[in-house]
């Protein structure tokens, strides 16, 4: 039974952090810090701002672009979510006043967004329309430990990025995915609120420069679609130099990838989201297919593709 | 790794990819020296991968073990034909 993308949502806190406003607590230059990782500013919300509030206007959002009334299931992935229980999940089915909808936590950082997405397409066919969002408060995360990391401080932002998945005919019908995981890489890239987030870099760049493009043309291939006919490439924002070596291992164009990187910073799983958000606002009648890939702690990853049914014949 | 002529085409790949010289001393690690960055040690390895036709599984992809000349040969010895 197919899935269908309906639109998406998003919400940024309107507080701009600077590459200058950080510069001077982790020793380093505004320069250095964008020539480092692509990025110009970040957004941090307030302190008293949750991630289910995070989560709850990136979902508004996506409920107003949409026009969907009906929920008949809510996937929450955030690693920044604080621990304990329930998790945001409830909390956002209540504040969206649906607090009788299953709502699931889904508590991974990165690529939680793209896993949330393949479930609701596989999901969908029980539940309808599903709501997947993706939020991230990491600049709570950045406050854990001691001095601050200039490798971990400069790369992440806040936010919220949401997508309805139904099983009712919508914009994109979703043609393939794949979902992978790693777990002897589960210590390279974590965090557990009692001490600083831990990553190594090098791993990590390393391992998503080669899987990224390998889960892209797995589930291209399947579908016998070659990489320059995808429209776009809606994309986890972790590091612009590493997407734009995606790209070029794949043979298209930095154009194809939608980034947003340079003004959010790393907004771990809900940056796929917002980046699919502002691409379909600003591609009122968009080209298909589209790819969405993700890379993260885990190591988890994988990608998603999804064609107009009319485009695809 | 103890053919000269394969350490010196290591030699030759791994100088494709930094921006001075190699050290003298094999130890040395590429990445503290700043010789290679995160974003060159992919090309890096598909090049030796290229050079020496082998498949480096992603498994093996651990940055420790292609840090230095001397890691490099040592990965090279074992996996290479």
């Amino acid at each position: 039974m197919p899935a269908y993308i309906h639109g998406f949502g998003a919400h940024l806190p309107a507080r701009i952090v600077t590459n200058t406003d950080i510069a001077d607590r982790i020793g380093k230059t505004a320069d250095w810090i964008e020539k480092a990782c692509g990025i110009r500013e970040r957004r941090w919300t307030e302190p008293e701002i949750s991630v289910a509030d995070l989560a709850v206007a990136a979902a508004q959002n996506c409920i107003e672009n949409i026009g969907q009334q009906e929920i008949g299931l809510i996937i929450v992935a955030s690693g920044s979510a604080p621990g304990g229980f329930p998790g945001p999940a409830t909390e956002v089915a209540l504040k969206l006043g649906c607090a009788a909808v299953p709502a699931i936590d889904l508590p991974m950082a990165s690529a939680g967004s793209l896993f949330g997405m393949v479930m609701a397409s596989q999901m969908c066919q029980q539940y309808r329309d599903i709501l997947v969002i993706g939020a991230e408060k990491m600049s709570s995360v950045l406050q854990v430990g001691g001095a601050p990391d200039p490798n971990t401080e400069i790369l992440f932002g806040d936010g919220a990025g949401a997508v309805l998945i139904s099983s009712r005919p919508g914009r994109w019908r979703i043609l393939d995915s794949a979902l992978h995981s790693d777990a002897i890489f589960r210590d390279r890239l974590s965090f557990d609120w009692h001490s600083p987030l831990k990553m190594d870099g090098l791993t990590v760049i390393l391992q998503a420069s080669r899987k990224l493009p390998a889960v892209i043309e797995e589930v291209l291939t399947r579908q016998n679609i070659v990489t320059t006919d995808v429209a776009a490439f809606l994309m986890h924002q972790a590091n612009q130099n590493l997407l734009i070596r995606v790209a070029k291992t794949l043979g298209v164009g930095e154009d194809r990838f939608y980034l947003n990187i340079a003004k959010y910073g790393n907004t771990s799983s809900a940056s796929m989201l917002i980046a699919a958000a502002e691409w379909a606002e600003s591609n009122p009648h968009p080209s298909s297919p589209i790819v969405f890939a993700a890379f993260g702690a885990g190591f988890h990853w994988g990608a998603l593709v999804a064609g107009d049914d009319t485009a695809l014949g | 790794m103890s053919d000269p002529n394969q350490i010196q085409r290591l030699r030759r790949v791994v100088q494709q990819f930094t921006k001075d010289p190699l050290p003298a001393d094999s130890e040395e690690s590429l990445f503290e020296s700043g010789l290679l960055d995160s974003f060159a040690l992919p090309d890096l390895i598909s090049a030796l991968e290229q050079e020496f036709s082998i498949k480096i599984p992603d498994r093996d992809l651990n940055p420790r073990k292609f840090d230095s000349i001397a890691r490099m040969e040592e990965y090279l010895k074992q996996h290479a034909g």
